[in-house]
């Protein structure tokens, strides 16, 4: 059984813990075996953290992966964010020796030392690869017919050359995870459009964000998708808290949540009560 | 029209390469990265014209400018870019600097300080505080938020890298 240091990152478990509680309850059912990264923090975020500080960014980073590089485990994550900020550090850390010794500089104020050994995965990268779909398909006990827009978001793909999960422009990973569970991912325009919460725009241009969103929505709705289903929670929120102000209705769920549908697991377990667009089964 | 006077600035083309972005010098201005950026069709920020700003080294433009903060990081533009420049890296780098020069937003501070004080970009809230333990979940996640030590730690170490003094 494949083992991981679970991350969780922020939003998951401070605003929709049933995409935590489904990536539990599914990973046990796939046989990924999640063990949790204690007294880890948050990642930290790409675009704010990184954009004010990046020895910030960098440190913080570093002492996640050393915590991991600790239980002797790679880090999972369910987050485009957390993968983007972790894996760019990981990536950073371990083959640059002078950033390495930099970062450790920091750490050796808390007696810590990160080694550079920690990589860095996410949850639907794992699926894909290491469970497949086959073998997802076998652990389906309630097949689903939904008509779905896959939501593969920036960071999780991106940047290709060194994340290397599948093509940027034309991605179909998600596409063929979704439809494991007999759900049909239904086409539709500009699929790679960024949901616009990144970089801080959120933070400090809601409008600008909701722009993104909104042409999102527009297509979607134009596909006839009857869910959106994304792989990060970041990207969940913002299509999930900006949709009845721009007038629509799809709801948002997490791949993990789709799975744990199809898999079986009740409305409750789902944590789908602290969604803002109800998501009725 | 404006004119702007050139003139070199090797101190702020070393300032950027320090922090990451030294191969802006490699953008020949193709436009492909305008071209791509879905920010660029919703605002006035134009990555070719950040791009070449910075390779002239128009510091006070670039760093004063609300267009900085108008990229969401999509990276469309670095996969696109035919000369393989890592513009969301010149991005961060000029970011870091108009940071440093006191240039951050109200809401920016914010999430910053939400990390700084909890470890985390969002607050906890009483809600999903129920809601964790009806999933059966941990009431606090088991991350800094479970453990003062660590927590402290964490703090201790952002100080190191003068995050303290961004919080200011």
């Amino acid at each position: 059984m494949a083992k991981y240091a679970f991350f969780l990152g922020c939003i998951a478990p401070l605003r929709y813990p049933g995409l935590e509680k489904s990536t539990r309850v599914v990973c046990k059912k796939l046989g990924i075996d999640l063990v949790d990264l204690e007294d880890a923090s948050c990642c930290p975020a790409p675009g704010v953290i990184k954009s004010f500080s990046k020895d910030t960014w960098l440190a913080a980073a570093a002492r996640n992966l050393a915590l991991a590089e600790k239980q002797g485990l790679p880090i999972i994550t369910i987050c485009n964010g957390c993968y983007g900020s972790l894996f760019e550090a990981a990536h950073e850390l371990n083959n640059h020796p002078e950033v390495l010794a930099k970062a450790n500089k920091f750490l050796k104020e808390i007696g810590m030392e990160y080694k550079g050994t920690t990589k860095v995965f996410h949850v639907a990268e794992v699926m894909y690869r290491e469970v497949g779909v086959e073998g997802i398909k076998a652990k389906i006990t309630k097949p689903l017919d939904y008509k779905v827009a896959t939501f593969y978001g920036c960071h999780f793909l991106k940047p290709s050359d060194i994340k290397k999960i599948d093509c940027s422009e034309n991605p179909h990973i998600l596409d063929d995870l979704v439809e494991a569970t007999g759900a049909v991912s239904v086409p539709r325009n500009q699929k790679t459009l960024c949901c616009g919460a990144g970089g801080g725009v959120r933070a400090a241009f809601g409008d600008v964000a909701k722009e993104f969103t909104k042409t999102n929505l527009e297509n979607m709705k134009a596909s006839g998708a009857q869910f959106i289903v994304d792989v990060c929670p970041f990207c969940h929120l913002q299509f999930d808290s900006s949709e009845k102000e721009l007038g629509f209705n799809i709801p948002v769920i997490h791949l993990s949540q789709l799975f744990g549908i199809a898999m079986g697991m009740s409305e409750k377990e789902l944590g789908l009560s602290a969604h803002l667009v109800p998501v009725k089964l | 029209m404006v004119n702007i006077e050139i003139k070199p600035n090797p101190e702020f083309e070393k300032q950027v390469a320090d922090l990451g972005g030294a191969e802006v010098k490699m953008c020949f201005q193709c436009g492909t990265c305008t071209a791509s950026c879905p920010s660029g069709r919703r605002t006035s920020y134009r990555v070719r014209k950040l791009m070449r700003q910075t390779q002239l080294g128009l510091k006070e433009v670039i760093l004063g400018g609300e267009e900085l903060w108008d990229c969401t990081t999509c990276y469309t533009c670095v996969e696109r870019c035919p000369r393989a420049v890592p513009i969301v890296d010149v991005v961060v780098a000029l970011r870091n600097m108009a940071v440093k020069e006191g240039h951050i937003y109200d809401n920016h501070k914010k999430t910053a300080s939400n990390l700084y004080k909890l470890g985390h970009t969002v607050s906890v809230n009483a809600e999903i505080t129920k809601l964790r333990e009806e999933l059966g979940l941990a009431k606090t996640p088991p991350t800094v938020l479970a453990n003062k030590k660590a927590m402290e730690d964490l703090v201790k170490l952002m100080n190191a890298t003068g995050f303290n003094k961004i919080m200011e």
